[in-house]
C-alpha cells in the first residue's frame, strides 16, 4: 500500500462520529493523488461496531484487535498502529482530531520521525494542507518536506462526505504484537461531574459571554441582556475557568453542545473549541471589538463594537420593542 | 519531587497581527508577549504539587531574548530557576525540532515530572508536550485538569469531550499535558518579584542547529472570509434597532 491510511476511532464498540470526517478527508486527498484508500479501527471485539458511514469506497480495512486493546491507552495504540503503518507503508495516515487522537499521534509520527500536521481544515493540490493559528485569526500552509508517511488529524466539522450512506465493509484482522508490560498508564472508567442543573441543549435563545466582558463584575451587563431577552447564559471557558460563571455554562468541545433559535455571543473571539459547541444554532449574532475575530465566519449577524456600549443599548431596545 | 515546567511566550491575546512582507510568518516587531496561557497552570499546578509534597520547580522556555520576561516572571510566582535555551530559530525548527532542544534541556534535571501546556496559542500545535515525553522515554497523559500524587506514582483527571473525564493512574517519572482551569492562577507578589531578582536564570545555547524539517511552514495569511455576515453599524443605539429589528422580523425570537 502506498496510499492513503484512515485510522477510525470507537470506544466499546461505538463509532466516533468524526471518523467518517477523517474518511472522507482520506478520501479527497486519494482521490486527488490518485491512490487507494485503505482504513483501520483499533479495539478489541471489533465486529460488533456498526455500519460505515461514507458515500466513497474503502479499499481495504483492518480491525486492529488485542485484548490489551480493549480500553485506550497511547503506549498500546501506538504500538499497534506503529505495526500495522510498517506493514502497510502508507504514504498518508489521517485521523480525526479528537482529544485520543491528541494523546497519541504526535508521539506516532516521532517514530517515525516525522511530524503530525495537526487540526488540518482543509486539503489543497500538492498536497497542501491548510491549519490555523493564532486560534483561528491566520490560516497557514503546510507541506511534509521528510520522507517518511506523513501524518495529519483533520479538524472536527470541516470535512463531509457528500451523501452519507450506511454500508458495510469487511475488516481483516490485524494481530499486532503486544506485551502487558509495554502499557504503563491505567485508564479508569469515564465519569462526568455532579448531574448537571441545566440544559442548554434545549435552550431556544442563548445569550454567550466570553473574556471580552474584563470583570466578573461586569457579567451583569450580558445577564440583563439575557433576561430581556429570555435566554439562558451561556460562556466561553475562560469565563468558566476563572469561576465567573459555573462550568455547566460552558459551550464548546469540553462543554455542552447546543443549537438554539439564537446564539448570541458578546466578546466571545470564535476559536474552534468553541465554535463545535454552536454552529449548530439557527441564527448567531457576534458582538465583537475585533472585526477580524473567527466569530465573525460562523455569524449571520455582525456588530464590531465595544460590547459595553452595545450591549446596554440592545438590552433597552429589547425591553422598549417587548412592551 | 522535582518538575519542570515548559512555558512558552506568545503574543498577547488582544494583539493587532500583520503577516510580514514575506507571507512567511507574523510581523514581531510591535508585539507584546506574555506566557501562554495553558503554561500558566502548568506552572500553578506545579507550585501546588510543591506546596503540598516539597521538592523544587524549574522553568524551561525555548526562544530568543525576550522571552527571559516571561521566566522571570515564572520566577516571581514562585519557581526555583528558570532555564533560557537561547533559539533565535525556532522558525526554522518543527515540533520535532524544538521538542528535541527541550528533551535535551530537561534530560540534564532529571526531573520526576515534566508538565507542558496542552496547546500554544499562537502554534496551536497541540505536539511538543507528547513528543518531548516519546523522546524522553517516558508515560504521558494530556488535557490533565488535576494532579495527585498516589503510591509513588500519579493519579491524574484527564478532561474528554462532551464533559466526559477520566482518571488515570501512571508511574513516575511522566509528562502532562495541563488544561485551562484545574486551579485558580495566582499573581506574582511584590515579595516574590523581589526574590525573583536572586533566583538563578541558566542560559544555554541550543544543542543542536535547526535542521532538516519533517514539515514546513510555507506561507501565513488572513482566512478567506466564507460566510455573509451582514453587518449592523451606527451607533450603538442605531446598531440596537438595527438588531432588534432581525430578531423580530428575521430570526423571531422577540
Ligand atoms: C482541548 C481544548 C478544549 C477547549 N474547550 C473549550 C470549550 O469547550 N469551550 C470554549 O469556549 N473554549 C474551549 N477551549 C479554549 C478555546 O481554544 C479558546 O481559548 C476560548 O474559547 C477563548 O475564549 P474567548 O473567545 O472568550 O476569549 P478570547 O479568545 O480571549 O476572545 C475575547 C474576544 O473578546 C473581544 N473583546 C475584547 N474586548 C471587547 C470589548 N470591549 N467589546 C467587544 N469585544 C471585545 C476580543 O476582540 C476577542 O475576540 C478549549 C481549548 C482546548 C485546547
Ligand atoms: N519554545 C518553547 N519553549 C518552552 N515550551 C514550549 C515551547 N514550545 C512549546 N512549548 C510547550 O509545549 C506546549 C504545547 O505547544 P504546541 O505544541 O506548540 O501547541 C506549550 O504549552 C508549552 O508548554
Amino acid at each position: 500500500m502506498s496510499g492513503v491510511l484512515v485510522v477510525m476511532e470507537q470506544r466499546a464498540g461505538t463509532w466516533n462520529k468524526m471518523s467518517f470526517e477523517a474518511l472522507a478527508a482520506g478520501q479527497l486527498l486519494a482521490a486527488k493523488l490518485g491512490v487507494g484508500v485503505g482504513a483501520a479501527v483499533v479495539g478489541d471485539g471489533l465486529q460488533t461496531l456498526g455500519a460505515w458511514s461514507s458515500s466513497g469506497k474503502v479499499d481495504a480495512a483492518f480491525a486492529v484487535e488485542h485484548a490489551l486493546l480493549t480500553e485506550y491507552t497511547a503506549d498500546g495504540y501506538m504500538a499497534a498502529l506503529e505495526q500495522l503503518i510498517k506493514r502497510l507503508a502508507p504514504a498518508y495516515v489521517l485521523f480525526p482530531h479528537t482529544y485520543q487522537v491528541r494523546d497519541f499521534a504526535p508521539a506516532l509520527a516521532t517514530r517515525f520521525k516525522q511530524v503530525l500536521i495537526s487540526d488540518v481544515i482543509a486539503i489543497h493540490d500538492g498536497p497542501v494542507f491548510v491549519r490555523q493559528l493564532l486560534q483561528g485569526k491566520l490560516n497557514a500552509d503546510y507541506r511534509q518536506t521528510g520522507d517518511g508517511p506523513c501524518f495529519v488529524s483533520v479538524q472536527a466539522g470541516t470535512f463531509r462526505a457528500e451523501e452519507q450512506q450506511n454500508t458495510a465493509v469487511a475488516m481483516e484482522i490485524f494481530t499486532p504484537t503486544l506485551e502487558s508490560t509495554q502499557i504503563r498508564n491505567k485508564p479508569g472508567e469515564l465519569f462526568r461531574e455532579s448531574a448537571q442543573t441545566v440544559d442548554l441543549s434545549v435552550a431556544p435563545v442563548i445569550v454567550s459571554v466570553g473574556r471580552g466582558i474584563g470583570e466578573q463584575e461586569n457579567i451583569g451587563i450580558v445577564e440583563e441582556l439575557a433576561a430581556a431577552l429570555g435566554a439562558e447564559l451561556a460562556a466561553s471557558r475562560p469565563i468558566c475557568d476563572n469561576g465567573w460563571l459555573p462550568m455547566e455554562r460552558q459551550v464548546g468541545s469540553s462543554g455542552q453542545t447546543v443549537s438554539p433559535k439564537l446564539y448570541l455571543a458578546v466578546g466571545i473571539s470564535g476559536a474552534i473549541q468553541h465554535l463545535v459547541g454552536m454552529k449548530g444554532s439557527k441564527a448567531v449574532v457576534a458582538i465583537n471589538k475585533d472585526e477580524n475575530a473567527p466569530i465573525f465566519e460562523v455569524a449571520d449577524y455582525g456588530v464590531v463594537g465595544d460590547l459595553f456600549e452595545v450591549v446596554p443599548a440592545l438590552t433597552k431596545a429589547v425591553l422598549a420593542a417587548k412592551s | 519531587m522535582k518538575i519542570v515546567v515548559a512555558i512558552k511566550q506568545v503574543p498577547e491575546r488582544d494583539a493587532q497581527i500583520h503577516v510580514t512582507a514575506d507571507g512567511k510568518w507574523i510581523d514581531e516587531s510591535d508585539l507584546n508577549y506574555a506566557i501562554n496561557e495553558p503554561d500558566a497552570y502548568a506552572l500553578e499546578e506545579a507550585l501546588q504539587l510543591k506546596e503540598k509534597n516539597g521538592g523544587e520547580v524549574v522553568v524551561v522556555c525555548a526562544g530568543p531574548e525576550r522571552v527571559t520576561s516571561t521566566l522571570r516572571e515564572a520566577l516571581a510566582k514562585g519557581a526555583d530557576r528558570a532555564i533560557h535555551i537561547e533559539a533565535d530559530d525556532l522558525g526554522q525548527r518543527d515540533t520535532l525540532g524544538v521538542a528535541q532542544i527541550l528533551a535535551d534541556a530537561v534530560k540534564t534535571e532529571s526531573p520526576d515530572l515534566i508538565l507542558t501546556g496542552l496547546q500554544s496559542d499562537d502554534l496551536g500545535l497541540g505536539q511538543t508536550g507528547v513528543v518531548l515525553a516519546e523522546l524522553l522515554g517516558v508515560p504521558h497523559a494530556t488535557i490533565i485538569m488535576q494532579v495527585e500524587l498516589v503510591d509513588g506514582g500519579l493519579k491524574v483527571k484527564r478532561e474528554l469531550e462532551d464533559g466526559w473525564f477520566q482518571h488515570v493512574q501512571m508511574p513516575l517519572p511522566a509528562l502532562l499535558t495541563i488544561q485551562s482551569g484545574g486551579n485558580k492562577l495566582r499573581y506574582a507578589t511584590l515579595m516574590g518579584i523581589k526574590k525573583a531578582k536572586t533566583k538563578e536564570t541558566k542560559t544555554v545555547t541550543s544543542s543542536t542547529a535547526a535542521g532538516a524539517q519533517a514539515v514546513t511552514l510555507e506561507r501565513v495569511y488572513l482566512p478567506e472570509k466564507q460566510k455573509k455576515t451582514e453587518m449592523l453599524t451606527g451607533t450603538p443605539a442605531e446598531i440596537a434597532a438595527k438588531l432588534v429589528e432581525k430578531l423580530k422580523f428575521e430570526v423571531r425570537v422577540i
